[in-house]
């Protein structure tokens, strides 16, 4: 029911992050999740990120998709 | 078999797993239009044996708003003081006379949004102008709206308000298992609405209805993985919360968007399409928030229309009809000429039908 | 409800603006001269000539990647090339907004020279008007394109074949997303860049290399390549079966698909051409195309298939089938 994607983290500035989708970059308000630290991966819906992801699993989780897509 | 193959290799087992565990015909609900997006962008049906079926399910926001919502935000558009702000979703929407596109043709001022904090700057940027942002979304949604209320608020933003049309997932999943209409034997549940909500809501729906519920993700294998948990509970008559997509969801959700949902909104009946009036399914803004509601502020009266006499959505929204049952599918509703919300949005069940299964 | 007044996704490049063209654009046409639907005519004369026209109404005018200029001139070189032509000639309209800086006009000009001398095509009359301000967007161009046939039968979109190969020339949706980024409506600050560029170079090496066996040439313009595969296959009355994995990527385009919710297959290209191509000569197609500045990724998609007419599937990369179905009005960011 909603597009949310997993983003990672570049730059914090206030309560405004940079943050990066494959090679797309874009701005998510961090009013949710203030915990977020440059480095984390957090999973951003509608310009907001709502949650910090776990890591491990989520690198682990892109890793295996690009790994299927170079794949192909 | 080289290792770049793990995830073709996960899936296809899954597959198998699946067709092994399931001893009696089972039928779950993919409760997410997002889920049923991806479900169709994977062909992801094509991999399940036939003794088990996927349903679509309410989780569609766009979809279950009511026409006399659609209305209201076609109303306030056509007004000459406004600015009508709203996700590309809703654009295409058909109310009972015309969609926001149409009025954006004929010369209102409609802009679409990517984040509801974009609402506030328009606001700022056109003083002049009422700002209303159309709000529509489950609990995944309305954090950001509440943020940008709470904002506003800050800021004492008097030409922003928000007709609210926010709506809780948990109470529609208790309706359909209540309603006995669709036999269900789980839920997929929602993996963007769960990462604000965690697992606590889905404890009451297995232990009332000992239905299976599985949170999982987006991913061809997060579906997979989900829908084998749910096969695998389902065969040993268990019904248990099981969270496949522990990269992103808790268990305890995220309780500083829940604290700040809290602060502006406070819980309400709400009337959704297909499901009718619904106690406790929504959100109003609080009365200290008031000042933020257009309808309030507009003055916005009930239209009371009535959904197209052609238009099945409702029964699409519960899954008592298929898409492709609805006679209208494809013939007198199609996404160039949708007849109702499930073909507009993205999101909708018809729509997804139409798009990746029509003639494959 | 059918529709009384012009809207945006009557140019969306979907059905919508399929069925505007068909109904209130083509009974103008004479038939005689073709039956709509192509990227240019071919014109019988003293020489056979291949002529069409294209408006450009780009928002920003200036893009990563390119700007007004370079978009006109690619546009309309690469329609005349798509019918297996050399793109010749070029004239240029320029309706102009009242308050619009000299410098971006300059710019655009720039770019419409460096553009027709890459492209090889002379620009040889044009016209410019200015209108009061309000009742523009800055500029808008118009450029008409005359070119001659490289073959004694035009490719078409009418003559895709059952077994032939569905080509293409790199990623997909650059151009789309460059655009919505370069708008900053959207908060989406990409670093893809349009794929804009003028095709007659490339095009005339895969004609070079294939012969009478290049069937079919397309520009998946508007609407995308979903769109564009859909035209063909309806146009030839074939189906298409393509192979997901096969796809080029991007993983910009693909990222900035993901945060916006659209489909990469929908966005539109102003660099790419799709080909369909005979089986005998696929292989020497694919490599001249490969050896090209613009055609480095490029890449086998699929076939050509009897049917269902008019029906593109795709085997996903999990072996299952989806419809790619043609887009249907404007492209709109979703939430949900």
């Amino acid at each position: 029911m909603c597009v949310a994607v997993p983003a990672k983290v570049i730059e914090i500035e206030g309560t405004r992050a940079m943050v990066v989708v494959s090679g797309a970059k874009l701005h998510a308000q961090l009013e949710l999740v203030p915990e977020a630290e440059v480095g984390d991966y957090v999973l951003v819906h509608a310009g907001f990120a709502l949650q910090v992801m776990n890591a491990e699993e989520a690198e682990e989780t892109l890793a295996l998709l690009q790994e299927a897509r170079q794949l192909a | 078999m080289p290792e770049t193959m793990r995830l073709h290799e996960q899936i296809g087992r899954l597959a198998r797993q699946i067709a092994e565990t399931a001893n009696q015909p089972m039928a779950f609900m993919e409760v997410c239009g997002t889920h049923s997006h991806a479900v169709g962008r994977y062909g992801l049906k094509q991999l399940l044996p036939d003794n088990v079926k996927l349903l679509s399910g309410p989780g569609c926001p766009v979809c279950v708003t009511p026409t006399g919502e659609i209305d209201w935000a076609i109303e306030l558009a056509a007004r000459p003081e406004t600015i009508v702000t709203t996700f590309g979703d809703m654009l295409r929407v058909p109310g009972s006379k015309s969609t926001l596109a149409d009025q954006r043709a004929r010369g209102a001022l409609v802009q679409v949004i990517y984040s509801p904090m974009q609402a506030l700057e328009i606001a700022q940027k056109n003083p002049t102008k009422q700002v209303v942002f159309i709000a529509v979304g489950f609990e995944t949604t309305t954090p950001t709206v509440a943020v940008a209320v709470q904002h506003a608020a800050e800021m004492g933003l008097d030409n922003y308000t928000i007709l609210c049309s926010h709506k809780l997932i948990p109470p529609a999943m208790m309706l359909l298992l209540e309603s006995g209409e669709v036999k269900l034997d789980g839920f997929l549940c929602p993996g963007h609405v769960s990462t604000i909500i965690g697992a606590a809501p889905y404890q009451q729906i297995v232990d009332n209805y000992h239905a299976p519920c599985v949170i999982t993700g987006f991913e061809a294998h997060d579906i997979m993985k989900g829908l084998y948990a749910l096969v695998k509970q389902s065969a040993e008559g268990r019904a248990e919360v099981e969270n496949e997509y522990s990269r992103t969801v808790r268990s305890e959700g995220n309780p500083a968007a829940r604290e700040v949902v809290r602060s502006i909104f406070e819980v309400t009946d709400a009337v959704w399409r297909g499901l009718g009036l619904l106690p406790g399914s929504g959100l109003k803004l609080r009365p200290e928030y008031e000042r933020f509601d257009a309808a309030k502020r507009f003055g916005l009266k009930p239209s009371g229309a009535g959904e197209h006499p052609l238009c099945h959505c409702g029964e699409v929204l519960r899954a008592v009809t298929l898409p492709v049952e609805c006679e209208a599918f494809g013939v007198a509703c199609t996404p160039e000429h949708p007849l109702g919300p499930c073909m507009v949005s993205s999101e909708g069940a018809c729509a997804a039908a139409y798009r990746y299964e029509r003639g494959r | 409800m059918p529709d009384d007044i012009i809207k945006l996704a009557h140019g969306g490049g979907g059905l919508q603006m399929q069925r505007l063209i068909e109904q209130e654009l083509l009974p103008a046409c004479d038939a005689t001269y073709g039956r709509g639907g192509e990227d240019a005519a071919v014109l019988p004369g003293a020489a056979q000539i291949v002529l069409t026209t294209d408006t450009f109404v780009v928002r920003p005018a200036v893009f990563p990647g390119g700007d007004l200029g370079k978009l006109a001139v690619c546009g309309t070189v690469n329609d005349v090339a798509m019918r297996g032509a050399r793109p010749v000639y070029l004239t240029l309209g320029l309706v102009v907004e009242e308050g619009t800086e000299i410098a971006l006009l300059r710019r655009v000009m720039r770019s419409v020279r460096d553009t027709c001398k890459e492209a090889g095509v002379a620009l040889v009359a044009g016209d410019f008007k200015v209108v009061e301000r309000g009742s523009g967007d800055g500029i808008y161009a118009n450029t008409t394109g005359v070119g001659f046939p490289l073959l004694p039968e035009p490719t078409s979109i009418h003559r895709a074949q059952p077994g032939d190969a569905i080509l293409l020339n790199g990623p997909l949706g650059q151009h789309g997303l460059a655009v919505l980024a370069a708008r900053g409506e959207l908060e989406l600050m990409m670093t893809v860049e349009s794929d804009c560029a003028p095709l007659a170079g490339l095009v005339a090496t895969m004609v070079e290399a294939g012969g009478a066996g290049v069937h079919a040439l397309h520009d998946p313009t508007r609407g995308g390549m979903a769109a564009g595969l859909n035209e063909i296959a309806a146009a030839s009355g074939v189906g298409m079966e393509l192979e997901e994995g096969a796809f080029p990527r991007d993983v910009g385009v693909e990222g900035g698909c993901e945060v916006l919710g659209l489909d990469p297959l929908q966005v539109a290209n102003e660099g790419k051409v799709m080909a369909m191509v005979a089986p005998e000569v696929t292989e020497q197609v694919l490599a001249a195309m490969k050896a090209h500045n613009y055609g480095a990724d490029s890449a086998l998609l699929g076939h050509v298939v009897k049917g269902p007419a008019g029906r593109v599937a795709m085997r996903t990369m999990l072996g299952t089938r989806r419809i790619v179905d043609m887009p249907s009005g404007e492209l709109l960011p979703r939430i949900c």
